[in-house]
């Protein structure tokens, strides 16, 4: 039951709030991408043991998606940020920086 | 025999006797007695039977550790299975049952399995039952189903009531023990606010019955004390009967409150679930005595030493006039020493350890006890109640050499720590060697959101037996939960008390350690799922080596045990047999619930029409009292057809198809998914989910579109109005409507965020009824007020105005073929509309139809109906939808996906239509065979029948499908094997049976 932090109204919501959506800033590819762009986009995802950078949504709540930054096996949160970024913003890095050194997550560290 | 003793019990009031039957038999108790301690009053040993061999058991422990004493409790609406007679209070009336015998507890037949265990080894059910195959469903299964299990599931509805509770605390302490109530303290004194839990219906834990001095005077005097200090805090709320079942991420705790199983006349719930956000969790949950292996170990009559003793002190009640006590530690000298001073005999202990004990061994000694030091029980005699015990050496194999009367034995093999609720959510353990026991790894306790650790342990439940080490660990817990949620820094000072003063323990894992296979196929591990230590060796021996393969091979620490009483004896068990350190073989996983609870307690006030709360349309009272027979759609209930008296329901669906037909129908169709879509990019958006171009469209106009997932797949379909340049009204299926809102916001948010469009689900706004038929026109042109007519409202068009009165949109779309339109009116007009047409109609004698009459009509026209047709595996293609696939759009979702190597394969299912050869109606979900057969030697698969109706326009049955090559096979026929092995067979037909030029709906 993770509590996460609505970045958008502020709730401290707990997961009966929340709808998971998987994997963030994936890149969408449509008609005229290769069928490795494609199934990459549709299929391959994350599975770390370790910083994860996910998709939620505050479904009994403000209804909006937003991204959290948190590691899969301690339960720690490091960040929660809105859904139209592109990446975590600076402040999320560096919190992530600061409780796990050198970490990576796709093309980002 | 076991029996009430005359100095009552710290815990009885014998002033106030309680009344209550065991298997029929009228017995008494007093107040304050669990219903183990009553019936060992009542000298009923035996509890019920063990769940494989069947073997007599008796209570084993005086807690929830308690493996044996599980019964059905209560009659009808109040039966409930498995509940524990250590744990259970007794009540007037009170009935109770045992398990799991046939035909009764003394005399069982299954008990034949016990002279059969040789032939029921570990993994005997994977071994066993594999061959001959025949046997399976004829000898083994039903055998199986008769004899697993333990009790019987309840048949009638839980006439209780039970409720949730949300809770937030900066500090929750589980356990009321002396090291519970030290930690309760040291976190209030700092401030914060504190729920403190105790699971029995009594402070103190352990310590009033083990002795020891708190303060200089005795524990009770140090808890009494303790409790009224608390009792005055405004920041502190204390629960007893309440259990910590489990810790989750993030500081979530269940609390399992049991509120009123002791009191079942009092009013309110039974159970109360507490759902507790807590800031920091301290865990005093004591420890539990561990059994010793030794053969005979689970005859009625073996307990655990501690068990024995609080049976005397707490409840004045003793198991046995001749105790046997047997240990590899000091503390089970308490007992020998508690039942001497009762007056009860203890002819020998038997203490394992070739150095013998400290203190307490002294003791015993001068209290006239005998003691033999290096001594082991070699195998306990009796059946159904313990009768002698046979004495070895500890370090030989068991040869005898003295046999002891004795009507019961105290055994002990040390104390484990309850570490379930630390470990629930990641906390790991350490092995400890001095005390053979693993305990929590303070350095590797449970993260919570910000990586702080927010589980602590206090007391025995870190790993501490002195009273003094107790109390300064509890107070150190209580200060660091506090401190960690900005408690103010109160220094708190733990009490003076006694320290532990015992000869140290020696691990003793099979007794006697050389102890032959005769023996070690009598020594139990887990009395529960009657595992033995035999067993626990062949699974090793077979390959079984991970623990956790280990306990699911032999069922070791299952069910309700959870590794209460079994874990560590299995452990070294296998450690043993494996000739590894118990530290590498390590633990299976502590589940949550600690003990189990019940499942009404989780389902709270969500049961019945509450679980999930029906959808109402605002013409639902309508169908009510006019006779609907009603289907579940989503969370609707939509009337399915309109029996009248003497009709049966397919005769009702003919007639509202016949009458649809021939003038008039309506359909309550409010439940159709609205949602709006507006804003200046809200063209461009739709052009993105729907298959089809929307941006196109005319203000005044309506389209149909299909909706896919971006996998390609079919996922929604509805008909689509422009409103005005800038707002689309978008129709989903009924169930649909959150659903698609959801895709809708989700694509809006994550993907094109900077695109400007609003979205608002406007479902339950608008009442919605479709008047169906030839003579439609004439009921609205009766109501009057708008222009219907063909040139003022052609087919596929929309307009406003009032009608009758009413402030309406009227749609022309339809969905059965004929005259039709949809009018939508605020929600709260929709009775006195429907009510109007009703009224209106009467002349055409009008008729409601239900959601069957619907799907027969729509079926009839050839249209497809998601969920039907589509299964999440098809896409527009499949079903000949080419025509709402946008050539014009680079991009929609699912185009792509579309693409794919397997989604352009010719060899898909395509859909067609099919008509029986003699008219009869194929059945639903039918498949169609082609030639040849596939490995499994079936008939090879070429299609599925999707829709099937009897369609009384056309008086015979007509069908979808999906069928291989299909729409290139017309007028070919295909066979479809009936389940009764009979073939039926239809002729491919295109899928349109009815107007296929759409003349009737174009009027």
């Amino acid at each position: 039951m993770l509590i996460l932090e609505c970045p958008y109204c502020g709730v401290r919501a707990e997961e009966t709030e929340l709808h998971a959506g998987g994997e963030a800033h994936l890149k969408r590819f449509g008609p005229g991408s290769s069928d490795d762009d494609f199934e990459g986009y549709l299929f391959a995802r994350e599975n770390p043991k370790g910083v994860h950078l996910e998709r939620w949504r505050h479904v009994n709540g403000c209804g909006k998606w937003f991204h959290a930054a948190r590691c899969t096996m301690t339960l720690e949160v490091f960040g929660t940020y809105k859904a139209q970024s592109f990446e975590p913003p600076q402040n999320v890095k560096d919190a992530i920086s600061a409780k796990r050194p050198g970490w990576s997550w796709r093309n980002f560290s | 025999m076991s029996t009430r003793l005359q100095t009552g019990g710290r815990l009885l009031d014998t002033s106030v006797a309680r009344e209550f039957t065991f298997n029929g038999k009228r017995m008494t108790g007093y107040d304050g007695d669990t219903l183990a301690s009553a019936l060992l009053a009542n000298d009923q040993m035996m509890v019920g039977r063990s769940f494989k061999y069947h073997r007599p058991r008796g209570v084993v422990a005086s807690g929830a550790e308690e493996p044996n004493g599980l019964v059905n409790m209560g009659e009808g609406a109040f039966f409930e299975p498995n509940q524990r007679v250590t744990t259970t209070e007794i009540f007037d009336g009170l009935k109770a049952t045992s398990q799991n015998h046939f035909p009764s507890l003394e005399f069982d037949i299954g008990a034949v399995n016990t002279y059969l265990s040789r032939f029921l080894p570990a993994g005997f059910y994977y071994k066993m039952f594999m061959y001959p195959r025949a046997f399976w469903k004829h000898v083994y299964e039903p055998f199986i189903r008769q004899s697993a299990g333990l009790g019987k599931a309840p048949k009638e509805m839980d006439a209780d009531r039970y409720e949730h509770f949300y809770a937030f605390y900066d500090v929750v302490v589980v356990g009321g023990g002396v090291a519970g109530l030290q930690a309760a303290k040291a976190a209030a004194l700092r401030g914060v606010k504190v729920l403190l839990m105790e699971q029995t219906a009594h402070w103190g834990g352990r310590a009033p019955v083990d002795g020891g001095d708190v303060d200089g005077a005795a524990a009770q005097v140090f808890v009494d004390t303790l409790v009224a200090e608390l009792s005055a805090m405004d920041n502190v709320v204390m629960k007893t009967r309440m259990m910590g079942a489990g810790v989750y991420d993030h500081g979530y705790l269940l609390g399992y409150e049991r509120v009123r199983d002791h009191a079942p006349k009092v009013k309110g719930p039974r159970h109360r679930l507490w759902r507790i956000r807590a800031g920091q969790i301290i865990t005093a949950t004591g420890a539990i005595e561990r059994p010793l292996s030794f053969a005979g170990n689970d005859i009625p009559g073996v307990m655990l030493a501690s068990a024995l003793r609080d049976y005397v002190v707490n409840y004045g009640v003793s198991i046995g006039d001749r105790t046997v006590v047997v240990t590899n530690n000091d503390d089970a000298y308490r007992t020998a020493l508690i039942l001497k001073n009762a007056g009860l005999e203890v002819p020998v202990i038997l203490d394992a350890r070739a150095g013998g004990g400290g203190a307490l061994a002294q003791a015993a000694r001068d209290a006239g006890i005998r003691v033999e030091n290096g001594k082991a029980i070699a195998k306990v005699k009796g059946g159904k109640r313990v009768k002698s015990v046979a004495i070895c050496a500890q370090a030989g194999e068991g040869s005898v050499l003295e046999e002891i009367e004795c009507d019961a034995v105290a055994m002990s093999g040390g104390w484990s720590p309850v570490v379930h609720l630390w470990s629930h959510c990641g906390g790991k353990l350490v092995w400890d060697d001095a005390d053979a026991m693993f305990r929590p790894n303070p350095e590797k306790a449970p993260t919570g959101e910000k990586g702080e650790a927010f589980v602590l342990t206090a007391g025995s439940a870190s790993g501490h037996f002195g009273l003094d080490a107790i109390l300064q660990d509890a107070t150190d817990a209580g200060k660091t939960a506090a401190a960690q949620m900005g408690g103010k820094p109160v220094d708190v000072i733990a009490p003076a008390a006694s320290a532990r003063n015992e000869a140290p323990l020696e691990p003793v894992w099979m007794m006697p350690q050389g102890a032959n296979i005769k023996l070690r196929m009598k020594a139990w591990l887990d009395f529960q799922n009657d595992v033995k230590v035999s067993d626990v060796q062949l699974a090793a021996q077979e390959g079984f080596e991970s623990v956790e393969h280990t306990k699911r091979y032999t069922t070791l620490g299952m069910a309700t045990d959870q590794g209460k009483l079994s874990n560590i004896n299995g452990l070294a068990t296998l450690a043993g047999a494996l000739n590894a350190p118990i530290e590498k073989v390590g633990t299976t996983t502590f589940r949550p619930p600690y003990t189990p609870i019940s499942m009404a307690s989780i389902a709270g006030s969500a049961r019945a029409e509450v679980f999930q709360p029906i959808r109402n349309t605002p013409i639902q009272a309508w169908h009510d009292a006019n006779g609907a027979y009603f289907e579940p759609v989503g969370h609707w209930r939509r009337p399915y057809c309109f029996p009248r008296t003497g009709e049966t329901h397919a005769q009702a669906v003919e007639r509202e198809i016949l009458q649809t037909r021939k003038s008039v129908g309506l359909l309550d169709a409010s439940t159709l998914g609205k949602i709006i879509v507006k804003g200046p990019d809200a063209g461009k958006f739709l052009d993105m989910l729907y298959t089809n171009m929307m941006s196109t469209l005319k203000p005044g106009k309506c389209r149909y579109g299909l909706m896919c997932s971006e996998n390609g797949f079919l996922s929604d379909d509805g008909v689509v109005a422009r409103i005005d340049e800038d707002t689309f009204l978008c129709h989903t299926t009924t169930g649909g409507a959150d659903r698609i809102h959801a895709h809708m916001e989700e694509w809006l948010q994550t993907e094109w965020w900077d695109w400007k469009v609003y979205t608002a689900n406007i479902t339950e706004q608008l009442a919605q009824v479709a008047v169906v038929g030839p003579d439609a026109r004439k009921v609205l042109e009766k109501l009057g007020g708008m222009d219907v007519s063909k040139d003022s409202l052609a087919f596929m068009e929309w307009k406003d105005g009032v009608l009758g009165g009413f402030d309406a949109r009227v749609y022309r779309i339809s969905f059965s073929g004929e005259l039709s339109y949809e009018i939508a009116v605020p929600a709260s007009q929709g009775r006195a509309f429907w009510d109007a047409l009703m009224d209106a109609g009467k002349e055409f004698d009008v008729m409601p139809y239900g959601t069957e009459a619907l799907h027969v009509m729509r079926a009839e026209k050839g249209f497809i109906m998601i969920g039907d047709e589509t299964d999440g595996t098809v896409i527009p293609q499949d079903l000949g939808l080419h025509w709402a696939l946008s050539k014009k759009k680079e991009d929609y979702l699912g185009k792509r996906a579309q693409e794919r190597s397997h989604m352009v394969d010719p060899e898909r299912w395509k859909l067609v239509g099919l008509e029986t050869l003699d008219g009869s109606v194929l059945p639903d979900g039918a498949y169609a065979v082609g030639e040849g057969h596939n490995a499994n030697g079936q008939r090879n698969m070429i299609g599925r029948v999707t829709s099937t109706y009897y369609s009384p326009t056309l008086g015979r049955g007509i069908a979808m499908g999906l069928i291989k090559h299909g729409p290139d096979r017309m007028g070919e026929v295909v066979e479809f094997p009936k389940i009764d092995g009979t073939l039926i067979k239809a002729r491919i037909v295109d899928q349109v049976f009815y107007d296929k030029n759409g003349d009737k709906q174009n009027v």
